[in-house]
């Protein structure tokens, strides 16, 4: 972890509420795609934790809804805004299980997280499929981005507007090796179900301090509790224990 | 440069500042941002005697200058913390540490004070009675002066090393509750834990914490907080430490004008985990400004 300003060099609007933010700073304690960074934001007491969706050595690329004060101040911030942010958190995603054929299936602002996640899949040669969800065809982004990483790549709409009618789950592929994904609960649960080999899933949780520190987003997991922020967001299939 | 040193119950203190527990974990996620050697010492996560989960998520709500928690007392239970928790902190902590303990019967609370007692790392208790995120123990004995009084005597009874009383500002007289821990033994007070409160989501229309309410902490509730120290520390002959929404080396001066021997910073901890080395760092700064030349002169020097 590490404590640094960035400043921000782009922030563009991707569909009518999710807005695509580049940052330039010392992303050195980044070092796993899955990962967030937490944000402090004037006049607002906690930061904002925010998935990492793509990095290199100077920049960070991070994609956020706006949902509440914090998403919609940021959403007005113009190129040369100075930030403070906690970067390095959360464990992400282990690649080495990924075998030959790996799927990934975000749905909505899931999506983010598996930008990264692909481009080094690929990098490793792996043969990739991205099934992307989202409500409808007015809310779909990323999905030329994932295409131009060489991935086979699915969308699908609830409302059926554009792509697969339905969910992630109703257009998994017939054959894949292992599984990675975030999005909401009630998605995971349902690729939990679906599909059939091991994978991985990030969770979502209100946190305090982002770093393992306060307690505020503990879950049980069949290998003990564990801190969303810390010892996740990324968790195994394996061990994850769902609660009533 | 002034000194900064203060005796906390017959321990020298380097300096006044103490990382609240519940918000710097065992020590040692800090120890791996900072050498956490430079601080006075650190309020260890809030132990039990048997492990605990807590509360369901969400556990945390924001607020306008601060946070609600309702953590619940999260915590691997004392046997494991004397096993795991004090090995790992004695790798990069070597000053006493404050250990501080909650229970739900007076029972426990001796229990875990014991055990804790013996531990060499070990400097002070700090015995919680005013935690608002559990029910039938926590709070509910820091909410009469005879119930405090009560668990102030049993814990006093088996231990040998300084008892300080965290006390709940989610009462009618403080000053009554300190004053019967006092007569009960109490080696020390310290106050404020977090103020009782509740944020509802206008979207689902249910609170925002799974727990309905919880302790509300951070910038907002400092005033509060600099009245209650003021209340007891004119109140009693013990040391009192000083909390509650502290952010600054500016506002540590202030609780120790109120009456503060030291003062413990608590939320601060979880938006910039470097604000104890910063405030540190930076109360000589403040102390040249306000012509301070030693903080003990300071204590209580608001009348």
């Amino acid at each position: 972890m590490k404590q640094s300003i960035f400043e921000v060099l782009s922030n563009e609007a991707l569909t009518d509420n999710v807005f695509q933010m580049i940052l330039a700073g010392d992303t050195s304690h980044i070092t796993n795609c899955g990962q967030f960074v937490n944000i402090q934001l004037d006049g607002m007491f906690l930061r904002r934790p925010i998935s990492v969706c793509d990095y290199d050595e100077n920049t960070l690329t991070i994609i956020y809804k706006v949902v509440g004060k914090g998403t919609e101040a940021m959403s007005a911030m113009k190129a040369g805004t100075r930030l403070d942010l906690l970067t390095g958190l959360g464990n992400g995603y282990d690649l080495t299980l990924a075998g030959d054929r790996p799927v990934l299936l975000g749905g909505g602002v899931g999506v983010p997280p598996m930008y990264n996640l692909a481009k080094k899949l690929r990098q490793a040669g792996k043969s990739v499929s991205v099934i992307l969800g989202f409500n409808t065809a007015a809310e779909i982004f990323y999905e030329e981005a994932f295409r131009a990483l060489g991935c086979q790549v699915t969308v699908t709409t609830v409302d059926g507007s554009y792509g697969v009618k339905g969910f992630v789950t109703d257009a998994l592929p017939e054959n894949y090796t292992y599984f990675y994904t975030c999005g909401p609960e009630p998605m995971l649960k349902a690729v939990y179900r679906a599909t059939n080999t091991s994978g991985q899933m990030s969770f979502e949780e209100r946190m305090g301090c982002g770093f393992g520190a306060c307690m505020g987003c503990s879950c049980k997991t069949i290998t003990g509790y564990k801190r969303i922020c810390k010892d996740g967001p990324v968790m195994k299939k394996e061990e994850i224990l769902w609660e009533a | 440069m002034g000194s900064l040193n203060v005796d906390l119950c017959g321990i020298r203190l380097d300096n006044p500042i103490i990382p609240a527990s519940g918000t710097f974990g065992y020590g040692y996620e800090f120890a791996e941002l900072y050498d956490i050697n430079c601080l006075g010492t650190f309020s260890f996560k809030g132990t039990t005697k048997d492990p605990r989960f807590g509360n369901p998520t969400p556990r945390i709500a924001e607020c306008t200058g601060g946070m609600i928690n309702a953590v619940g007392l999260q915590n691997p239970g004392v046997e494991k913390v004397i096993s795991h928790e004090l090995p790992l902190l004695k790798q990069c902590f070597h000053k006493p540490v404050m250990a501080n303990v909650s229970g739900f019967c007076v029972e426990d609370y001796a229990y875990t004070c014991q055990a804790l007692d013996k531990q060499e790392q070990v400097g002070w208790l700090e015995v919680n009675v005013s935690c608002p995120n559990v029910h039938g123990g926590g709070m509910s004995f820091g909410t009469s002066p005879e119930a405090a009084a009560a668990v102030t005597r049993a814990v006093k009874a088996v231990t040998t090393k300084p008892v300080i009383l965290k006390l709940s500002p989610n009462v009618t007289d403080i000053v009554a509750i300190a004053k019967a821990c006092e007569e009960a033994g109490a080696d020390g007070i310290s106050l404020i834990n977090t103020m009782l409160g509740m944020r509802i989501d206008l979207r689902t229309r249910k609170p925002v914490i799974a727990n309905k309410m919880g302790g509300f902490s951070g910038p907002a509730i400092f005033p509060v907080a600099v009245r209650m120290v003021y209340q007891v520390a004119n109140a009693v002959k013990i040391p009192v430490i000083g909390m509650g929404g502290v952010s600054s080396a500016e506002d540590v001066v202030e609780m120790m004008l109120a009456g503060a021997t030291a003062v413990e910073v608590g939320a601060a901890n979880l938006v910039n985990p470097y604000i104890c080395r910063d405030i540190i760092q930076e109360l000589p700064r403040v102390m040249e400004k306000y012509k301070i030349h030693n903080l003990n002169e300071i204590i209580g020097g608001a009348k």
